[in-house]
C-alpha cells in the first residue's frame, strides 16, 4: 500500500469538560477505504472535522496530505472532499447552479468548471435534472449530487460523513457502488457510519469508535479474529439421538460452544470452520445429516459483541 | 489553540493564503439570492410605492412656491402632506426593515438549510463567507436606495420642472450615503442575531425589537434618565443646560436619533446646528440664509461617522461570534 493520507497522533478535542475525541491515532493510506464506526455521540464527525480543519483540536496533531489542517486549510479543503451527514443545498437553485456556487468558491476556471459540473453530474446520473430546482430532489438525489460535489473538486481523499443514512435499500446499495467507483479511481475514501453490514460491505479497513477513542482497528476479519476470537458458526440439521450428537459435536477439536436451537437443529461456535470434522462426527454418532452451512464473522456480531463486553467492563 | 512546540516554524507562519478568497463568489451568489427572492420583491414594491405616494404629493404641494426656493428638489423628500410624512419619515422606518429582512436569516439560515458545513468544507475562509454576506447585503441596499434616488430625483424634474443645481445633487447624494450607513447597521445588527440564534424567526423578532427601542422607547427612556443623572438642583440656568445636553446625548445613541440630525442638515440647508443653541450663539447669523454644502457635512460629520462607526462595530462584534462558532449543529 502506498503513503499514509490521514495521520493523527494523540489527537484530542475537548469541549469543555467533554473528551469528544481522546488521544486518536489513525493512519489511513493511499488508495483505501476506511470506515469509522461508532454509535452516536462516539466522536465520529468530531474527528472528521478536525481533520478538515473545521474545528480546531485540543491537543495532537494531524496530518492530511501531508498538511497541516489549522495552518494549512485552504490547501487541505482545495484537496478533500466532504460531504456532510445530512446534506443540504440551496433548494431554490438548480443542482446545476449550485454546482457553479462550489466550482467558483475553488476557483476554477470558467471552462474547467462547466467541464468538470456535466461530468460530475452525468456521472452521477443527475444530468437530465440538472436545471430543476434542488427542492424537487429526493433524498438519494441529493446525496449523488453531494457526491458530484465533491468530484468538482478532483480530490485525493473523499470524506463522507453517514452517506447512506436514511436512504432506502436499493438507494444504499447504488451509493455503495458510487463508494466502489471512487476507489476504482484510486481515490482514498473515509466514511463514517452505524450501518454495519454497509461498512463491510465496502471498507478495506474499519475502525471502531466508542467514547472519542478508536478500540479497535482492522479489517473485518482481524477484528472477528480479535473480538470474537474467530467465531465461526456452524449450523446443521440432524436427524437422530441428541445426546449422542451433542456430545460427539463437543468433542470437536476448536469447538466453543454447542447449542441444540430446535429439535434437529444445532449451532457449533468455533475458531475455524468446522463444517467437515462435524459432518464427519454426526456421521459417526449416528446422525443423518440433512444439511449443514456456516455463518461468517459479521461486522454486526463485532460490534455487538464488543459492546457486550464494554457493558460487562472486560474490554480493554 | 493546539500546543505544537515541536513545529515552531509554522506557528509564526499564520494562516496560509488570503483571508478573502472566495470573496465576490460569495458576494454574487448572495447578491443574486437578494435580488431574485420574493423577499426583495414585496419590498421593492413597498418601497416604490411610498416613494410615488409622498414624492406626488410633495410635487403638488411643491408646485406653487417653484422659483422661491433654490433648494425645491431636497423638498421633494422632505415635504409632506396629510394623510402622508415625508418621504425620509418613510425611510427612516422603511430602510431598517429592508436592512432587516436582508440579514435575519443569513448565517443561521446557512445552518437550518445545512448548507454551512459544506460551504465551510470548500477552500475559503469564514471571513470571506460573513464580509461576502455583509457587502452583498449592503449592496442590494445601495442598489434598492440608489433606484429610488432616481426615480425620484427623475419625476420631480417632471413633476416641477426644474432641473437639480449641482450643490442639490450633491447634498442628496450625501443623504443616500447615510441612508445607506444608516441601513449598514440594522444589516449588521440582524446579522449579529442570525449569528447569536439559531432561529431565523428568533433573529427577525430580536432585529425588530431593538429596532422598535430605540425608535419608540429610547427617546422617552433618554428623558427619563437625563434628569436623575443630571438633576436641576438649584434652578441655575448651566444646570438646566447640562440636563438638555446630556439628554441630547442620550437620545444620540440611537441611530435613528443621528440618521435623523444627518437628513435634517443635508437636506435642509437653512439648519444651522443640530444640538442646542443659545441666542448668544446666533450673534451675526443671517438666519434663514442656506449654508453651503461643506459646513452642512460639518455640521453633522460626527452623526456620520458614528453610523459608519456603529456598522463596522456591530459587524466586527458578528464576526468575531461567527469565526468561534462551532461547525456542528
Amino acid at each position: 500500500m502506498g503513503e499514509l493520507v490521514v495521520e493523527t497522533h494523540d489527537l484530542t478535542k475537548k469541549y469543555g469538560d467533554l473528551v469528544a475525541v481522546d488521544k486518536l491515532n489513525l493512519s489511513i493510506r493511499q488508495g483505501e477505504v476506511f470506515g469509522i464506526l461508532g454509535p452516536n455521540g462516539s466522536g465520529k464527525t468530531t474527528t472528521i472535522l478536525m481533520l478538515l480543519g473545521l474545528t480546531e483540536p485540543t491537543s495532537g496533531s494531524v496530518r492530511v496530505l501531508g498538511l497541516d489542517p489549522a495552518r494549512q486549510p485552504l490547501s487541505v479543503k482545495a484537496r478533500v472532499g466532504y460531504m456532510p451527514d445530512e446534506v443540504g443545498f440551496y433548494d431554490e437553485l438548480s443542482a446545476r447552479v449550485n454546482l457553479i456556487y462550489i466550482a467558483k468558491l475553488n476557483n476554477l476556471p470558467r471552462a474547467e468548471a462547466h467541464r468538470r459540473i456535466e461530468e460530475a453530474l452525468t456521472r452521477m446520473g443527475l444530468h437530465d435534472v440538472a436545471d430543476q430546482p434542488v427542492r424537487t430532489f429526493s433524498r438519494g438525489m441529493r446525496r449523488r449530487l453531494g457526491v458530484a460535489e465533491v468530484l468538482l473538486k478532483r480530490p485525493q481523499l473523499v470524506i463522507l460523513d453517514e452517506p447512506t443514512q436514511g436512504l432506502d435499500p436499493e438507494g444504499a446499495r447504488e451509493f455503495l457502488n458510487i463508494i466502489r467507483g471512487l476507489k476504482q479511481d484510486g481515490i482514498t475514501v473515509l466514511l463514517s457510519s452505524h450501518l454495519l453490514h454497509q461498512v463491510q460491505a465496502v471498507c478495506d479497513r474499519v475502525g471502531l469508535f466508542h467514547r472519542g477513542r478508536m478500540v479497535l482497528e482492522g479489517s473485518v476479519p482481524e477484528l472477528a479474529q480479535k473480538v470474537l476470537a474467530g467465531a465461526y458458526h456452524v449450523w446443521l440439521q440432524v436427524e437422530g439421538p441428541e445426546e449422542a450428537i451433542q456430545e460427539a459435536l463437543r468433542q470437536l477439536p476448536g469447538a466453543q460452544d454447542v447449542t441444540r436451537e430446535d429439535h434437529n437443529r444445532y449451532r457449533v461456535v468455533a475458531s475455524e470452520d468446522l463444517r467437515a470434522e462435524a459432518a464427519r462426527a454426526v456421521v459417526q454418532a449416528g446422525g443423518q445429516l440433512l444439511s449443514l452451512g456456516v455463518e461468517m464473522p459479521s461486522l454486526d456480531d463485532i460490534y455487538a459483541r464488543y459492546f457486550e463486553e464494554v457493558h460487562h467492563g472486560t474490554a480493554t | 489553540m493546539a500546543r505544537q512546540p515541536e513545529q515552531p516554524r509554522e506557528r509564526i507562519r499564520g494562516r496560509e493564503g488570503s483571508p478573502w478568497s472566495g470573496l465576490w463568489a460569495v458576494v454574487a451568489k448572495e447578491m443574486a439570492d437578494h435580488l431574485t427572492g420574493m423577499r426583495m420583491r414585496i419590498l421593492e414594491i413597498l418601497i416604490v410605492l411610498t416613494a410615488v405616494g409622498t414624492v406626488y404629493a410633495a410635487t403638488q404641494n411643491l408646485r406653487e412656491t417653484v422659483g422661491q426656493d433654490p433648494f425645491i428638489l431636497l423638498r421633494l423628500f422632505t415635504t409632506s402632506r396629510e394623510p402622508l410624512p415625508a418621504f425620509v419619515g418613510f425611510l427612516g422606518f422603511l430602510v431598517p426593515l429592508i436592512a432587516i429582512a436582508l440579514a435575519f436569516d443569513s448565517v443561521n439560515g446557512e445552518f437550518s438549510r445545512r448548507t454551512m458545513s459544506r460551504i465551510l468544507a470548500q477552500p475559503i475562509y469564514r471571513d470571506a463567507l460573513l464580509l461576502g454576506k455583509f457587502l452583498a447585503g449592503i449592496f442590494t441596499l445601495a442598489l434598492v436606495l440608489a433606484t429610488i434616488w432616481l426615480l425620484i430625483i427623475g419625476s420631480g424634474m417632471i413633476g416641477l420642472g426644474v432641473p437639480p443645481s449641482g450643490e442639490e445633487v450633491a447634498r442628496s447624494l450625501w443623504f443616500l450615503l447615510a441612508t445607506i450607513f444608516y441601513g449598514g447597521i440594522w444589516l449588521s445588527v440582524a446579522m449579529l442575531f442570525s449569528i447569536i440564534f439559531r432561529q431565523p424567526a428568533t433573529a427577525a423578532l430580536a432585529s425588530i425589537a431593538t429596532w422598535l427601542f430605540f425608535t419608540v422607547f429610547w427617546g422617552i427612556l433618554a428623558g427619563v434618565l437625563a434628569p436623575i443623572l443630571q438633576p436641576v438642583r438649584y434652578g441655575f440656568p448651566e444646570e438646566i443646560l447640562a440636563q438638555a445636553q446630556l439628554e441630547l446625548t442620550l437620545t444620540r445613541f440611537s441611530p435613528n436619533t443621528l440618521y435623523t440630525e444627518v437628513m435634517l442638515a443635508l437636506l435642509q440647508p437653512t439648519v444651522r446646528s443640530v444640538g442646542l443653541v443659545l441666542p448668544i450663539q446666533l450673534h451675526g447669523a443671517v438666519l434663514g440664509t442656506p449654508l453651503p454644502l461643506s459646513q452642512s457635512v460639518l455640521l453633522v460629520w460626527p452623526q456620520l461617522t458614528g453610523l459608519i462607526a456603529a456598522t463596522i462595530l456591530l459587524f466586527a462584534l458578528g464576526y468575531v461570534l461567527f469565526q468561534r462558532q462551532e461547525i456542528r449543529a
